[in-house]
């Protein structure tokens, strides 16, 4: 059964975050946002300094939206699932470990690019700090809950669209946390975020797997 | 071949407020196979899908013994990987399996992209996936679906095979199925 997890999530990250650019564009998306942002409120760099965590937040989060509709719409159209079900192998163990794949497709290539992207904004190695412990603690329960939209919304006409509305008000537990962990420059924060977190990852492979089992009907 | 067998008792299906067929019931033992058919929209894909327990009977119930194998219309190979490292994936997955790419006609295609495959050429690599599986069950939805006439006869010669090995088949299929002594299930005899 390991066997068969490792192999199905060794295609997971491939397909997401392989060569056809699954863990390239989200980054781009993100910088692109911070190298834009001085550019729109002026070269104050107090200001820049003190939102800029801030907005490493949100672009963080509008990031871990753009794969959506391709993780796991692609896979139940093509007849995946139904074959892994044919040969047993649980949907809350897939929707797992397509969590995992997720998050390390886009995770840990966003916690690279905060370091290009702090410095874009003025933030001062303290902050930095604080803004990549946040990413740490939080982009695992975006990773969790943007699978599990992807699950709810599979097979709904515009389901990507609908994807990209619905995570938003969901994700802004993560988001209050984890940038207002940088205002208090505290641990307290940072905890909060990961228990946020910690929920999001340990509901997902049973939301997920009870939606993608529903679909089937 | 893994021990196996069908037992359908009384299935019924519904899609959303029309109830397609109730009080199907048939059994099969190894060696037997059975094709079902009837016009389009009668619940053949359906009734496919419940025996393989991916869609829940509305009533009655399937007992299954043996792995279960199916081919629709839905492939379940990456269509931007090249056939050897698709069929390799399942490969993984169902233990190592014999090439049977030449016998399938597709000896010369085993470094193209499934994306460049014709519709019979994806489903002659759905059934090399099939009989990598050594699944005892074939379930067969629209086998015939986009294939030349060598490629249904060869399906069909396949499907014997399995049979004679001691396998079972259940095919859905509009079209003749040539297959020693199967047995013929016509759906609209159930319609309400």
């Amino acid at each position: 059964m390991i066997g068969r997890l490792w192999t199905i999530g060794r295609r997971d990250l491939v397909r997401l975050g392989g060569r056809r650019g699954g863990a390239v564009l989200p980054v781009l998306f993100f910088l692109a946002v911070a190298m834009l942002y001085p550019f729109a409120v002026g070269p104050d760099a107090p200001l820049l300094a003190r939102t800029g965590g801030g907005v490493i937040w949100v672009a963080a989060l509008l990031a871990a939206i753009l794969p959506l509709d391709r993780l796991i719409e692609p896979d139940i159209e093509q007849g995946f699932f139904d074959q892994w079900a044919l040969r047993g192998i649980s949907e809350e163990a897939l929707i797992a470990v397509r969590v995992l794949a997720h998050w390390l497709s886009f995770g840990p290539p966003l916690m690279l690019a905060a370091i290009p992207a702090s410095a874009l904004l003025g933030l001062d190695g303290a902050h930095l700090r604080v803004v990549e412990l946040g990413l740490l603690a939080g982009t695992p329960g975006l990773a969790a809950l943007g699978v599990t939209i992807a699950c709810l919304t599979v097979g709904l006409r515009s389901g990507a669209a609908l994807a990209g509305l619905l995570i938003i008000p969901l994700a802004v537990p993560l988001l209050i946390f984890g940038a207002g962990s940088l205002s208090t420059g505290g641990s307290s924060g940072i905890a909060l975020t990961g228990a946020a977190s910690l929920v999001l990852v340990a509901l997902a492979p049973f939301a997920g797997g009870a939606a993608i089992r529903a679909a089937r009907e | 071949m893994q021990e196996c067998r069908i037992a359908a008792e009384d299935l019924g299906c519904r899609r959303g407020e029309r109830v397609l067929f109730s009080g199907v019931t048939f059994t099969l033992a190894p060696e037997e196979a059975l094709q079902i058919v009837g016009a389009n929209g009668v619940g053949k894909t359906s009734l496919i899908r419940m025996i393989a327990g991916l869609l829940p009977a509305w009533s009655g119930r399937v007992e299954r013994m043996g792995d279960i194998g199916l081919i629709d219309e839905r492939h379940a190979l990456d269509a931007a990987q090249p056939l050897r490292a698709a069929l390799a994936f399942w490969q993984r997955i169902d233990g190592p399996a014999d090439d049977q790419l030449a016998r399938l006609g597709l000896a010369g295609l085993a470094d193209v992209p499934l994306g460049y495959f014709s519709t019979g050429q994806k489903k002659r690599a759905a059934f090399a996936r099939l009989i990598g599986q050594h699944a005892p069950v074939w379930l067969l939805d629209e086998p015939l679906n986009g294939l030349d006439t060598d490629g249904a006869a060869l399906v069909q010669q396949l499907a014997d095979e399995h049979c004679r090995a001691g396998g079972i088949c259940v095919v859905a299929s509009h079209q003749p199925f040539a297959l020693g002594g199967i047995a013929r299930l016509d759906l609209a005899d159930y319609a309400p």
